[in-house]
């Protein structure tokens, strides 16, 4: 698997457990993840922001030859969040209306288990009712 | 500034090739193209190594110096290049920048990777590492899950067809047959690639390039010592563009901007447009990007690729012959090895000597794109000086 060590991932608990972006001071870009220099004007002040927790999915694929770490299948889809910002991950739970255009929310799951038997958790996506 | 031209190829069989090492790999092409191009090694003033992913696969990092010693040109200075699948685009153009800037006349460009030392599943893990580990690799994503994202925005987007994908490769497959290096000669038919197995929904196994080994090699020379051989190859135009490693943080889900800017450069570079193109390499690596970089590279309008495709614009008697040699589908993908091979495919049309030799061959060019379109660069050569 993309093994993520207990500190790699710990520096990102903020942004995976939360799904917390940052906001530039110069031009209000909101961005994910968060970033030490903003792509629309290169500044480097940022605020945290926390991104919305629902939107609608861009573009989706089912998994199923699996890198090590993961069993298949599995859905993964690219979401914009009702705020405007794209972020990808897994979509569970109830995949009948999986499609463009559905709306999902995140939600807090578990990832999965890396190398050193570190349980890692962050957001995860479910269709909305 | 003096012009550059590739004055010997050389390549290894592309496939599982498990009696042989990296390093024995690595030799082989380099050998094959000291000998194509007819010089001693003592001419080669340097080394430019294209590989990937040596460390996860094979263990082992510091090409450079080994392959520097393992091809007798020790004490010369070597360079290992990196961008993911494009990493052999990237040696030859850096190499090509070292003759420009006039610090050498004549340098060697190998490019090779041996992927089967591990399994599939940790190949695919490895491979990962082009995109952002952080936030796709963390997540379960694979190459083959995200050039899916593309493709299925792609079909949103356009009503591009999974007939249309599967017709690539059952183009490319139909070109390898004839290629004494291709991985697979075999022709496959629309209801093969439809029915295979998924790999990523849409994509299925006979959409996307195998996991190969290979080494692909060429010399290049300045005009000074190029114009000494029968047959060479000239470098028009080398263009080279970069985006962000994550699919999700792109304005686009149907394009590559780092495929435009390195096209950009390149017309500019040669005063050319794609009309002026007899022969073309894209990188194949799924079947959804030879369709996106049709459109990119401006051989069509974004969102006519499946339809082009369809028409028979990329067979070899259509408008403008794609992957005449196999592409990374039918060939192999050996991803560090991939960019050097395309442009020895280009000078064989262009020298008249390929596996499905075209009339009238004068310019080529080859797209080469690291992970999702992260790295892309873009090669023109040319019978002639311009």
């Amino acid at each position: 698997m993309t093994h993520l060590s207990v500190p790699s991932f710990w520096r990102l608990n903020k942004a995976k457990y939360g799904l917390v972006g940052a906001k530039c001071a110069g031009c209000g870009k909101l961005m994910f993840p968060p970033r030490t220099v903003c792509p629309g004007c290169g500044g480097s002040k940022f605020e945290p922001a926390a991104l919305a927790d629902s939107g609608q999915i861009l573009t989706w694929t089912v998994i199923h030859a699996a890198p090590e770490g993961f069993d298949a299948p599995y859905a993964v889809a690219l979401v914009r969040l009702e705020d405007g910002v794209v972020v990808p991950g897994q979509v569970v739970g109830d995949l009948t209306n999986l499609g463009i255009g559905a709306t999902v929310r995140a939600v807090f799951r578990r990832l999965n288990e890396n190398k050193d038997g570190l349980l890692l958790y962050g957001f995860k996506f479910v269709l909305s009712a | 500034m003096t012009d550059v031209a590739v004055v010997g190829v050389g390549q290894t069989k592309f496939g599982e090739l498990w009696e042989r090492s990296l390093r024995q790999l690595g030799t082989e092409a380099f050998n094959a193209a000291l000998t194509d191009a007819g010089i001693d090694r003592n001419a080669i003033q340097a080394l430019y190594v294209g590989n990937m992913a040596a460390g996860y696969m094979s263990s082992q990092e510091h090409l450079a110096a080994l392959f520097a010693d393992h091809c007798g040109l020790a004490p010369k200075p070597a360079v290992r290049c990196e961008a993911a699948c494009a990493s052999g685009s990237l040696a030859l153009r850096q190499a090509w920048l070292s003759i420009k800037a006039g610090v050498y006349d004549v340098v060697a460009v190998l490019g090779a990777e041996k992927m089967t030392d591990v399994t599939s599943s940790a190949a695919i893990t490895g491979l990962m590492a082009a995109g952002d580990a952080e936030w796709e690799g963390a997540i379960g994503l694979t190459f083959a899950g995200l050039y899916a994202l593309m493709a299925r925005a792609h079909m949103h987007a356009f009503g591009t067809t999974r007939e249309q994908m599967a017709l690539v490769s059952v183009n490319n497959h139909k070109n390898g047959v004839k290629n004494p290096y291709a991985q697979f000669k075999k022709e496959i038919s629309v209801e093969d690639v439809l029915n295979a197995g998924m790999i990523a929904e849409p994509l299925g196994l006979l959409d996307c390039s195998p996991l190969t080994d290979g080494a692909a090699c060429v010399i290049l020379a300045s005009d000074r010592v190029a114009k000494r051989f029968e047959r060479p190859a000239w470098i028009l135009g080398s263009g080279q563009g970069s985006a962000s490693l994550s699919l999700a943080e792109r304005a686009s889900l149907v394009e590559m901007p780092s495929t435009k800017a390195a096209a950009a450069d390149v017309w500019k570079q040669t005063g050319w447009s794609n009309k002026n193109v007899d022969v073309l390499e894209v990188h194949d690596c799924f079947s959804i990007n030879e369709i996106v970089a049709l459109e990119d590279l401006g051989f069509c309008a974004k969102g006519d690729g499946g339809k082009f495709v369809e028409r028979g614009a990329i067979k070899l008697s259509g408008e403008i012959p794609t992957n005449t040699a196999g592409g990374l589908k039918a060939i192999g993908h050996p991803v560090g090895a991939s960019g050097v091979r395309q442009v020895i495919d280009i000078c064989r049309q262009l020298r008249g000597d390929a596996p499905n030799q075209l009339s009238g061959v004068k310019r080529g060019l080859c797209l080469n794109v690291g992970g999702v379109g992260g790295t892309a660069i873009v090669t023109a050569l040319g019978v002639e000086r311009q």
